[in-house]
Order: structure tokens, then sequence, then C-alpha cells
């Protein structure tokens, strides 16, 4: 094969100087091991092993259908898993229950199509768990909220309904409603791929200033830029299994698989 | 018209559309909570309490409910012993209440499950995943959202069951129905004004109803 990189001059162009490439850190926070998942006859997860340090970045990325999506959702358990074990922060997850929602609690999630309470406002959307599940004053949930979307940049947004702010807004109070919960992790599941060009830039700026500040995070993305500026590794998935899982510098310049090489030059046409 | 002038009669009228009235409240606020609590059981991740809900729809939705009623009467009164009231009167009532309110609860699952599948399953999944409990996440954050779907099927539901209030009359309780059978019999030159005084009556209740569950439903659409 010809040499990696070679015939994709933007992506050397776009190569990042100072990257976090090798500040893992300390122990496992999330753990899954041999995890296999079918959907009827479709094998979704096959095997799947992989260890998130405390404070990583781990960048998801494959093509259309191969998992990626499934993966993010048995760390929270909204899918259950066939076989294999997931370990959160040193217990494994727990079956349907209280154990369940306080786990949860603790692991925040980012979706696509944001799902923001449509019936609340945004600062409700954000009060919402820490006064139901945390049973914080809510007073305290209040002040901490307005705090919360106040860091994500849509304080003057707070007392409106969701439909009323546009999509990078949306995702933003998305993320602030999960940072209420004071999550030990945070995994996004394709958080810009809803959104309109112009609005992704504040979206990730978001993410960036996230991952800086230390959280555990795993991110289900196509924006390469975030994956080499932001991510302690990249992981490429296909068909279900983890094929590739290596530093995002290593991964771009060097994809050892077939299926990676050729995944990286289709969305690079583009 | 000369059979309501008899006061006799104008009080087996009053007091057979008053039994209606209140085995529909009755049956209406038992069925209510029945309902909600059997679509909750359908649309819960425990697969015995999803069974069971949707074993009791199965089988109160298609057993005709003259059959339910005289099962409560003889079945559970006559054979089983199963006394709700010394009253006579009220025993009847009350075996009716109980027929009408399992057959209807099976019509308000159906209806408030129905209303539930109308919410994008992702604001479900968005409260789950902040830890919300089965529970929370229905009361806090389905059902509110699925109001305006359900409140317009559960008017025709609640439509239904003050109509099929008249067949308590088969076991003994002198409702609406009833009364019009007794009036036709003794006043047969004054069949068809009877008929409609009673129609009319049922109408004058029902039109209402109607119109008040659209303007309801209207009154609580969600934006989105
Ligand atoms: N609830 C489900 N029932 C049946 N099949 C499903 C379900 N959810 C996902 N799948 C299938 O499982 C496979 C993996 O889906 P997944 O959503 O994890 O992929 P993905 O990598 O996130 O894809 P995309 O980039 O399109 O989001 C796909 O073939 C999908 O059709
Ligand atoms: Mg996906």
């Amino acid at each position: 094969m010809a040499q990696p990189g070679v015939d994709r001059p933007r992506f050397r162009d776009e190569r990042p100087t100072g990257t976090v490439d090798d500040v893992t850190t300390g122990e496992p926070l999330i753990v899954l091991d041999g995890v296999n998942k079918y959907f009827g006859p479709l094998h979704v997860l096959d095997d799947v092993s992989l260890s998130v340090g405390k404070g990583e970045v781990v960048v998801v990325i494959g093509p259309s259908g191969s998992g990626k999506s499934t993966l993010c959702r048995t760390i929270n358990r909204l899918e259950p898993i066939d076989s294999g074990t997931i370990t959160f922060d040193g217990t494994p997850l727990p079956a349907e229950g209280k154990a369940l929602a306080k786990l949860r609690s603790e692991v925040g999630m980012v979706f696509q199509s944001f799902n923001l309470f449509a019936h609340k406002t945004i600062l409700e959307n954000v009060t919402l768990g820490p006064v139901k599940v945390r049973k914080e004053k809510p007073a305290a949930a209040r002040e901490r909220g307005l705090a919360l979307l106040d860091r994500v940049g849509i304080a003057n947004q707070a007392e409106k309904y969701p439909a009323q702010l546009s999509g990078g807004q949306q995702q933003r109070a998305a993320i602030a409603r999960a940072l209420a919960m004071q999550p030990k992790a945070m995994l996004f599941d394709e958080p810009t791929s809803a959104l309109d060009p112009e609005m992704v830039g504040e979206v990730l700026d978001v993410m960036t200033s996230l991952a800086r500040d230390g959280m555990t995070m795993v991110v289900v993305t196509h924006e390469m830029g975030f994956a080499r500026h932001a991510a302690n590794r990249v992981i490429f998935m296909a068909d279900g299994k983890l094929v590739e899982d290596a530093p995002p510098t290593e991964f771009f310049a060097n994809p050892r698989s077939e299926r990676a090489r050729d995944f990286l030059s289709k969305i690079l046409t583009h | 018209m000369h059979v309501f002038a008899d006061p006799t009669n104008l009080d087996a009228y009053l007091s057979g559309f008053l039994w209606i009235l209140k085995l529909t409240g009755a049956s209406a606020v038992i069925a209510l909570v029945l309902g909600v609590l059997l679509a909750a059981f359908r649309v819960s991740p425990v697969p015995v309490l999803r069974g069971f809900g949707a074993a009791w729809v199965n089988i109160f939705r298609n057993t005709p409910l003259t059959l339910i009623i005289f099962f409560c009467y003889f079945g559970l009164f006559s054979t089983l012993g199963l006394t709700l009231s010394d009253d006579l009167n009220l025993n009847n009532f009350w075996l009716g209440v109980v027929g009408l309110s399992v057959y209807t609860a099976a019509f308000v699952c159906e209806s408030v499950r129905s209303g539930i599948n109308t919410v994008p399953a992702g604001q479900a999944e968005a409260a789950r995943a902040i830890g919300l409990t089965f529970f929370q996440t229905l009361r806090i954050v389905v059902l509110p959202q699925a109001g305006r779907a359900v409140v317009a099927p559960l008017g025709s539901v609640l439509i239904a069951l003050c109509k099929n209030a008249t067949i308590v009359g088969t076991i003994g309780l002198i409702e609406a129905s009833s009364v019009m059978k007794q009036l036709i019999n003794d006043n047969g030159d004054a069949v068809i004004p009877i008929f409609l005084v009673f129609a009319g009556t049922f109408a004058a209740i029902l039109v209402p109803t109607g119109y008040f569950f659209g303007w309801l439903a209207n009154r609580l659409a969600v934006k989105r």
C-alpha cells in the first residue's frame, strides 16, 4: 500500500502541534471486556474490549452501521449486552432498577438529536436531574444550572423552550443538562451531525474546553479536527469490531488496517 | 307530554339518569387509574408486568360487556358470594361499577399507550440517561407530553362508558334504559316521544362532553 498520508495533504497540513497524545492517565474508569451484542441475527458488537482511563478522551469513528452508537449506549446500559462485562468506576453495570438509575446519573450522555425535554424550559431541563435524582434544593440547582448555561454560553436563553433555540444552542443546553449531574464521564453520540455547519464550531468549542478540564469523554464523531486536537486516542470500528485503537497522530498518519485507510480516504474527499 | 307530567314517571326518569351518571362517574375514576397503571405496565421494562397488561387488555377488550356484567352478578355475587353492599340496589350498582371499570380500563390503557407512542423515544431515553427511574420518566417527561394525544381518545372512551352504563340494567339496577322500557310498556301510545326524550337526554349529556374534550386537547397542545 501507498504511504499513508502521502495522498492526503490536507491531513498533514492540519496536523496539530502539541496535542495531548501521550497524556494518558490513572486508573481505568470505563472497561469493556469481551462485549457481544446482537440485534436479532445481526452481530452489532463483536467481542469488543476497551479501557478508558480517568480524564481520557476517546474518539470513536467508523462507517455507518459499524456499531458506534450501540457501543456508546451500552456504557450506560441504554442497550443491554448479550455477553461480556462492562465495568464503570470499578463496579459492573447493575441490572434495571435503582442502582442502574444511579449509575446513569454518573454518566452524562449527549445525543445527536439533542432530546431536550420539549415541555420544559432550558433551565428546567438543566435542573430536573439534580432536583429529581440528586434531591438537590431547587434554589441551589437553579443557581448551578444558570452557571452551567453561562459556561456553555446560553445563559440568556434560560427561560425559553427548546423549540425556540437554534440547533447549536439546543445541543449546548443538552451538554449543560448532562453536566448538571456532575458526571464522572460523558458520552457523545455524533453531537454535531444534526447541526448546520455554522453551528458545529460552537458545540465543539464547549466539548474541547470540557476535554481540557479533564473530563473523561467517549465521543462518536466525524469531526476529524476535534479528534486531532482533543482526543488522546482514536478508535476505529467496522462491522461491530474494534479494528484500531491508537493516538490520533499515529492513526491519521499511519492507519494500519485497509478498512481504516479506505474510510479515511472517503471522508476526506468530501 | 302527558307521560312525563305524571310525577311518578318523572321521578323514575330522573333517578334512571342519576344512576347512569353515578355509574359513569365511579367507573370513570376507577378505570382511569387502572388504565394508566396498565399502560405503564405495558411499556415497562419488566416482562411480567408487560404480559399482565397485555393479558388484561386482550381479555376484557374482547369480551362482550354484557358477559362481563353478567359474570359480576352471577359469578362474583351469586356464586362466589361477593357482596359489595347490604342494600340490594347499591350492591347491583357496585357490581356494575366493577364490570364497567375492568372493561373500560382496557380501552383507557390502549388510549394512553397510543398517546405515549406519539412522544419521540429520545425523550424517554434522555430522561433515563440522567438517572430518572422508569416511573419518574413516565410521570415527569412522557405522560405530560402525551397529554394532547391521550385526551381526545379518552373523551371517546368516556362517552362510550356512559352509554355502556345502560347494560347494568340487565342485572336489576333501574337505570335510564330500564325506566324507558317500563314507560314504553305502560304507555303504548307514546313510544316515539318516550324514546326521543331518553335519546335526547343522552345527547344533551354527551355532546357537550365531546366538545369539552376537544377543547381540552387543543389547550394541552405541546409545542415542539
Ligand atoms: N434497535 C435496533 N434494532 C435492530 N437493529 C439495530 C437497532 N439499533 C441499531 N441497529 C443496527 O445495528 C447496527 C449498528 O448500529 P449503530 O447505530 O450502532 O451504528 P453506527 O455505527 O452508530 O452508525 P451511524 O454512523 O449510522 O450512526 C446497524 O446495522 C443498525 O441498523
Ligand atoms: Mg450512530
